[in-house]
């Protein structure tokens, strides 16, 4: 059978995420009760998290987290990290025992920062430098896999029911100020664990349930701009196209979710001109972006979380708020299981962007 | 009311109009038992010389000479303004045809009465087969005013 | 010396109890092949004049006409069969070069049809066009866009010039002269309708047509026939043409009884003399040739409008295409090895180019390992014949499709593929004013729309099958496509896999 990314696997998942918008820390422990009660939206074929705010000792560090088949490639890897990087920290992720969760590879954990004479040689600025050197383990070694590479901010992933994965990573022992969680469903897979979500970038990481139809339109076009997606997931390529438009063309994340879901041309013409123009200059200017096909993603960032439906809306999705606390998931009952009570709680339009950043002195 | 009008721009001179027309007032079942007939249609192909085509066929004339000249009252206007004849009061004097400026009433198969386009309403086809067959719309039905 | 006779390849079948002896197909018949004998009392037709144009199959009121292959035939010889020997008659007859039209009838691999579609089951729900918004708009040109803002923060509009189709379906090159004024406005005023282009060709643009000048696309050809200021002015974009797909390699030639009074205003060459133009563009000998030439074109229309260039899909065409991504074009066209014309001669149009599905699989899969496939939009054509090649082609790689045979059989056209001959019987492929009167525009435009919007609506069923609902997300989209009967090199180079492999 192949593994991920030798082949494409539609999948259907359940996905959940929540921010304290006044950057509160919270452990983990409440995506994994939440993602519990989507139980039956998974089936055990993969689990994983994403956490901001949970590094405050190495907050300037890139914190990367690898898979390692054997210890062969982390050698290799590990030497290829010495000549890119200082490394200021780094060992084993530490897990839990679990019967559920098995097979599990080499996890590790670094805390880097850039080379200062090789960034400078580069000629790249270093969040473009982190990312070659996370392409090039990825593409290059054989067997190692860096799956988070965020600054403050950690992704955990394995194959297993969601609420496992949770327990094996002892996520209880972080608090971040923003989680997000993910429940695969795929419809055929051995089952590997860099397939599962989230997936994430630098410091973006998406969560999303849905099978996007322009996956190969939109794989084709961001892997003109350096990108190689390796994994063939429609999360990967997702998270290339925000990397791509709000790191590298520096859109708004409001146009960067008019890129991608973008509004219908027979809504467009009803706009406002200011608007009109605006999105029709977005739609001109990034056809090849637009995702077509079902989707609900949590895009998680340094400030923040965006919850955004297709345009269509074919994957549910609702968000609620509670005082500075903001939910978004697959289901309500995600949200009711954490928090009972909400301020307020609807399902927003398809390609409406919702989003919830840090407050005030918070920002990043 | 509605006419029958001819856009010479777009006649070919395929003369499909008149075997249309005759079989649309034949009462044959299909075109090709007018196999070996003649054939007296209704509207008629002028061809020029100079490659130039032109369909004609009753014009319902507001003041219409033949319905004037008629000595037997076998023609006239009907409600909508149509010329029509009435052929069993036709005494085939032939006034009518010899009056007609555009050559659009005729002696009607058998020599023995006067004949004119009724727009198809006495037929089975109910609007113009001639229109209905044009390959090249050069015939249309309209109301002009 | 006397010719050797060679029997007609069709004949004329006459059902003579139907045959009426209206006489339209004597009449109708710009080849003389219909006429009533007085000995016999009845009609008869020398099939040796037919081409098979089927127009008094057509217009017979009780049809009782039909044409059929005819049945006479030398020895049987795989090597040397029919078609081989008759054509080695008719050159020793006449020392010529064989002329034929329409695009290459050979029995090559259509790819098209070695091509399958996916659509949604399960995982992914199909949509349904009719009662969700299934959007087929696209605007060609480049995308290469670098963000700027303005002092309120709104990004500018910094884009090159586009074009943008309601349908991804527009009209290809076809001259005046070698169609004629009817058929050219018949083109026109469907585009116009339609909300998509049609194209000058290399014979300029009749000042009548001057008002659909906002779906024109004029083409700027080795011979500039029709070129000048306001020519350029007059449309929407301009097409440099490097090549045609029925005929790479050698330039046009109109005969100069197509080339009428009007003809020749409008082309600017003298009446009843033969317009040839130039296999190459004299001034365009290499590629920073052709970028001059592009830039001259912007320079002259004040870089309002889109420029294309037009090639013949031949073998090194990938590089090529990428050499003009980089020249300042913005839209390339590439024409397949099956695409028409009004008059190629046989062997060429016939033996030289390749298949347009591979030149496309190819140019967009170089363009995008070069990362400059945002510098063009590609247009295909070179026999696009029914919405589902559309969308194979746009799964591909392409933006949008040309087609002109797929048009010229709306308009009435049986490819009897003599329009060399100037004679057409359905008033397209010919300056003959009978002739030319035989295509009333008010029907070929309807029925040009007829077909575009069928095919448009075809084109959103497929996609919305797939799960897709907007022609965007289709585009290069090559996963929704699958091979059928196709070796692992064909395979490769369309970029697609086998049928029953999966994702």
């Amino acid at each position: 059978m192949l593994k991920e990314g030798e082949i494409r696997i539609p999948a259907g998942c359940a996905i959940s995420g929540v921010i304290d918008r006044s950057g509160k820390r919270m452990s983990g422990e409440c995506m994994i009760k939440s993602i519990a009660t989507m139980h039956d939206r998974s089936n055990g074929l993969g689990g994983g998290f994403a956490g901001y705010g949970i590094y405050p000792d190495f907050k300037d560090f890139y914190a990367l987290h690898l898979f390692y088949d054997d210890t062969l490639c982390q050698a290799e890897t590990e030497s290829y990290l010495k000549k890119h990087f200082e490394i200021a920290y780094c060992s084993a992720i530490q897990t839990r025992k679990m019967k559920s969760i098995t097979n599990e590879p080499i996890i590790f954990r670094y805390f880097v920062s850039p080379l200062p004479r090789k960034l400078e040689s580069s000629h790249l600025d270093e969040q473009e430098y982190v990312e070659k050197c996370v392409m090039h383990v990825n593409v290059e070694i054989k067997g190692a896999y860096v799956f988070s590479s965020g600054k403050n901010m950690g992704i955990f992933k394995a194959v297993g029911y969601p609420e496992d994965v949770g327990e094996f990573y002892r996520l209880e022992e972080y608090a971040g100020y923003a989680w997000t969680c993910h429940g695969r469903y795929p419809t055929n897979t051995p089952g590997w664990w860099g397939g599962a979500h989230p997936f994430g970038l630098l410091n973006y990481s998406i969560v999303h349930n849905g099978e996007i139809s322009s996956y190969d339109a939109n794989r084709r076009y961001i892997e003109m701009f350096g990108y190689k997606c390796t994994l063939k997931t429609d999360t990967e390529v997702i998270t290339y196209i925000f990397d791509y438009l709000l790191r590298k063309q520096k859109l708004t994340l409001r146009e960067a979710a008019h890129v991608v879901a973008a509004s219908f041309w027979s809504t467009i013409e009803t706009q406002e001109p200011e608007q009109r123009d605006q999105e029709i200059l977005l739609r001109r200017m990034f056809p090849s972006l637009l995702i077509t096909g079902p989707f609900s993603i949590i895009l998680g960032y340094e400030n923040g979380l965006m919850a955004l439906n297709d345009r269509l809306k074919l994957r549910s999705m609702v968000v609620a708020e509670k005082g500075d606390k903001a939910y978004m998931a697959s289901e309500e009952c995600a949200i009711r299981v954490i928090e009972p009570e909400l301020d307020k709680i609807y399902a927003p339009a398809g390609g409406e962007p919702v989003i919830f950043e840090l407050k005030g002195e918070n920002v990043q | 009311m509605k006419r029958i009008y001819v856009n010479e721009q777009w006649c070919l001179g395929c003369h499909l109009c008149e075997y249309e027309c005759a079989f649309a007032n034949s009462n044959l079942k299909e075109m090709y038992h007018l196999k070996g007939k003649s054939i007296f249609p209704k509207i008629h192909v002028e061809d020029a010389a100079d490659g130039i085509h032109y369909a004609v066929n009753c014009r319902h004339c507001q003041e219409a000479i033949c319905v004037k000249s008629c000595i037997a009252g076998a023609l006239s206007r009907d409600e909508n303004g149509m010329v029509v004849i009435d052929q069993n009061k036709c005494v085939g004097c032939y006034t009518c045809v010899l009056v007609c400026p555009f050559g659009a009433v005729m002696p009607a198969e058998g020599g023995k009465v006067a004949q004119k386009c009724e727009l198809c309403t006495k037929n089975a086809c109910g609007t113009p087969n001639c229109v209905a067959h044009c390959p090249n719309n050069a015939i249309v039905f309209e109301d002009r005013g | 010396m006397s010719d050797i006779f060679i029997y007609p390849e069709y004949e004329v079948v006459r059902d003579r109890d139907a045959c009426i002896g209206c006489r339209v197909c004597e009449r109708q018949c710009a080849n003389e092949v219909h006429r009533y004998d007085e000995v016999l009392g009845r009609m008869v037709a020398d099939s040796t004049k037919c081409v098979n144009c089927h127009r008094c199959v057509c217009l017979c009121p009780t049809h009782a006409l039909k044409i059929k292959k005819s049945e006479d035939c030398y020895r049987d010889n795989a090597n040397w069969d029919y078609q081989t020997v008759n054509e080695v008659y008719r050159q020793a007859n006449s020392g010529g070069v064989l002329l034929s039209s329409m695009g290459n009838p050979k029995p090559f691999p259509i790819y098209w049809d070695k091509i399958l579609i996916n659509a949604s089951q399960v995982t992914n729900p199909p949509i349904d066009p009719l009662r969700e918004p299934m959007e087929t708009t696209v605007y060609l040109g480049k995308h290469n866009n670098e963000i700027e803002r303005d002092g309120n923060g709104r990004i500018k509009n910094n884009l090159a010039p586009q074009l943008k189709l309601k349908v991804p379906v527009m009209f290809s090159a076809m001259s005046y002269g070698s169609i004629s004024y009817n058929a050219h406005e018949s083109l026109a005023r469907a585009a116009s309708e339609l909300g998509t282009f049609y194209n000058t060709g290399e014979g300029g643009l009749h000042k009548d047509f001057y008002r659909y000048g906002a779906n024109t696309i004029v083409q700027v050809a080795s011979g500039r026939f029709g070129v000048y200021k306001d020519y350029l002015d007059a449309g929407a974009a301009i097409e440099i043409k490097m090549g045609q797909g029925a005929k790479p390699g050698i330039g046009g030639h109109l005969p100069g009884k197509k080339i009428s009074a009007s003809v020749s205003e409008t082309r600017m060459t003298p009446q009843g003399i033969d317009a040839i133009s130039p296999a190459p563009h004299h001034d365009i000998y290499s590629i920073e040739d052709l970028r001059q030439l592009i830039y001259s074109l912007k320079e002259a229309t004040g870089y309002k409008k889109p420029v294309i260039v037009k090639i013949a899909a031949v073998h090194n065409c990938a590089a090529i295409a990428s050499g003009i991504a980089r020249s300042g074009a913005d839209i390339i066209a590439i024409d397949g090895f099956r695409g028409g014309t009004g008059a190629a001669p046989t062997r060429i149009r016939d033996n030289v180019g390749i298949p347009i599905e591979l030149a496309l699989a190819s140019i967009d899969g170089r363009l995008r390992h070069e990362g400059i496939r945002n510098n063009v939009s590609l247009i295909v054509g070179g026999s696009i014949r029914s919405a589902a090649d559309v969308v194979k082609a746009i799964a591909l790689g392409a933006d949008a499709c040309y087609i002109a045979t797929a048009a010229v059989l709306a308009m009435g056209c049986h490819l009897c593929r003599t329009c060399n001959q100037g004679k057409c019987n359905w008033g397209i492929a010919t300056q003959q004013p009978d002739l030319v009167k035989r295509l009333n525009p008010d029907i070929a435009s309807k029925r040009l729309v007829n077909l575009v919007s069928a095919w448009n609506h075809e084109i959103q069923e497929i996609m919305g099958g797939m799960g897709i609902n907007s022609i965007e997300a289709l585009r290069g989209n090559r996963l929704m496509l699958r091979g059928v009967g196709l070796n692992e090199t064909e395979l490769k180079i369309l970029g697609i896999r086998h049928a029953g492999e999966s994702l």
